[in-house]
């Protein structure tokens, strides 16, 4: 069976700055996968070219064994994607949130009512479904924008730093989720974050991505075994990378920073 | 916990679209973002209220007095008359011009990369973009129309009329919110586009008969009206409201025209905007 995601040599520039330089990566089905790394890592443009907002090469990212390039709109059809911002529209009800993405997956009209109210059961919303969403809270809505990605039923899920500015009871809300989804459907999910404990607590493997590429990958008791007896996912990090988690933002860092904060900021 | 969605078997997702489909998709795309613009509407109407103060100083001062000093000849028709669907084209055009600056606000919030992501073809997103702009515009129309009627404005009752009208505010609209998309793409940030916006609104609108005759331009403004799809809008407007005469058919030509061709040049930006 091919895996759900297949990378082979992808690289992308921006200008002078070599963002993903000739990065090798293979997410098998069914499996919680990390991409780890700091802000400026490459770890978002990674995310871009798989979910094809950025362009990639014929043959460079395979998704279920379709071609990113070449079978755009298959690949679309198969991904649930959640950006690092909180993107859902406040002016809408969570119900119309979900229903929106309905339509733009194209959902059966008569199966649609229905599949919009179980992903708002499964995330625990039903109760506030009929609110505004910009009355919900920064957790909320994050399992808001889950249910969003999941009414169309995708087979590899992808979250672009679904934690970031939430506070831990949240996170652990979001990640039971996770979780609870994946028990539940056997959908793959791929998970960027820089929050090594997380990584290290809900993802079967993992990847350390720096400046471009990828240093290490594995299960995270496999990378930490290998480094001794003690050693935490972030000394694992550093012993790969040379660099501290924060900080190293040289190469085009600014913008996720900017994200996050905004991010940050939107839900308090 | 309810039974989540069950992916769908792998042959439905085999094979890219062909035109057939991609024109459905489009047509799909535009009615789905044409009745989130109505939840929006319907849950927050504070916007209608605030865009209905500007139309409504223009008509009420500005109509009044230039009604009665009559500085501007328009023949049989009373200048209210006249300005009525000039300043209905205007506040279309200032509800349009700035859906730029929603896009940009939603490629920061992430919304745009989400709905890119989504298997839909990006000149479906413009067109349905395009359309949700049409759909505030008609909503504002409604409120410029009720006041134009309270003013003493004789309008035209005919219901082929009305629907002609809303085809006009649909595709000049369209026309505008691409011209904006189009220059969002282009500057990528939000100072600058509303920088540009507000100086290129006024120009437009002043460039147009909305206001004036033609015939009482400059040359060189006349020349400008020429290839300003606002003052075709407002001469089928004019000709289907208060009955002036009008091109009507060269009026939707060009508005229809104009209207494709900034669709397809915002969707070839709309990448661009997704990257920047």
């Amino acid at each position: 069976m091919t895996p759900a995601l297949r990378c082979v040599g992808l690289r992308q520039k921006f200008g002078d700055t070599v963002a993903v330089d000739g990065l090798d990566l293979e997410v098998e089905r069914g499996e919680v996968f990390g991409l780890l790394g700091p802000n400026g890592a490459g770890k978002t443009t990674t995310i871009r070219m798989i979910t094809t907002l950025l362009p990639a090469p014929p043959g460079a990212i395979q998704v279920m064994g379709r071609d990113v390039a070449r079978q755009r709109t298959a690949v679309r059809r198969l991904i649930g994607y959640v950006p690092q911002q909180l993107s859902a529209d406040g002016t809408l009800t969570g119900r119309e949130n979900v229903a929106l993405f309905a339509r733009l997956y194209d959902v059966p009209r008569a199966a649609r009512a229905a599949q919009v109210a179980a992903v708002l059961d499964a995330m625990d919303l039903t109760e506030v479904a009929d609110r505004p969403s910009k009355t919900y809270s920064g957790g909320m809505v994050r399992r808001l924008e889950l249910a969003q990605a999941l009414v169309s039923a995708p087979q590899l899920l992808i979250l672009d730093e679904p934690t970031v500015g939430l506070d831990p009871v949240a996170r652990d809300g979001v990640w039971d989720r996770i979780a609870s989804i994946r028990a539940a459907t056997g959908m793959t999910v791929l998970v960027t974050t820089h929050a090594m404990q997380e990584a290290d607590e809900h993802c079967e493997r993992v990847a350390l991505m720096h400046r471009g590429r990828i240093r290490a990958q594995g299960s995270p008791g496999e990378l930490k075994d290998a480094l001794g007896p003690d050693a935490t996912l972030d000394d694992v990090f550093r012993h790969h990378t040379g660099n501290a988690l924060t900080g190293d933002n040289e190469n085009g860092g600014m913008r996720d920073v900017r994200a996050a904060r905004r991010t940050a900021r939107r839900v308090g | 916990m309810s039974a989540l969605p069950v992916a769908p078997p792998a042959a439905s997702v085999e094979t890219e679209p062909g035109p057939l489909a991609v024109a459905r998709t489009v047509a799909s795309r535009i009615a789905t973002t044409c009745l989130v613009e109505l939840q929006k509407l319907r849950h927050d109407r504070t916007e209608l209220v605030t865009r209905a103060i500007q139309p409504a100083l223009w008509l009420l001062v500005f109509g009044q007095v230039f009604t009665r000093i009559r500085a501007i000849p328009t023949g049989s028709t009373p200048y209210l008359d006249f300005l009525a669907p000039g300043i209905l084209a205007q506040s279309a055009l200032f509800i349009a011009i700035f859906y730029g600056i929603q896009i940009i606000w939603e490629r920061d919030a992430g919304v745009l990369a989400k709905l890119l992501v989504t298997p839909t073809p990006r000149i479906a997103l413009v067109g349905a973009k395009a359309f949700a702009a049409g759909v505030r515009a008609v909503a504002q129309a409604v409120v410029v129309l009720v006041l134009a009627l309270v003013l003493g404005v004789h309008l035209a009752t005919n219901p082929l009329k009305i629907i002609l009208l809303v085809v006009a505010l649909l595709l000049g609209s369209a026309f505008f919110c691409c011209l904006s998309i189009t220059i969002a793409g282009l500057v990528l940030s939000r100072d600058r586009l509303m920088g540009i916006g507000q100086a290129i609104t006024m120009p437009l609108f002043f460039a147009s008969n909305a206001l004036y005759p033609v015939q009482l331009m400059p040359g060189w403004l006349q020349v400008i009206n020429h290839v300003n799809p606002l003052s075709y809008e407002v001469d089928a407007l004019r000709g289907l409201l208060v009955g002036t005469s009008a091109r009507l058919l060269l009026d939707f030509g060009v508005l229809l025209a104009s209207a494709a061709v900034m669709i397809a040049v915002a969707s070839a930006l709309l990448p661009r905007l997704a990257r920047g």
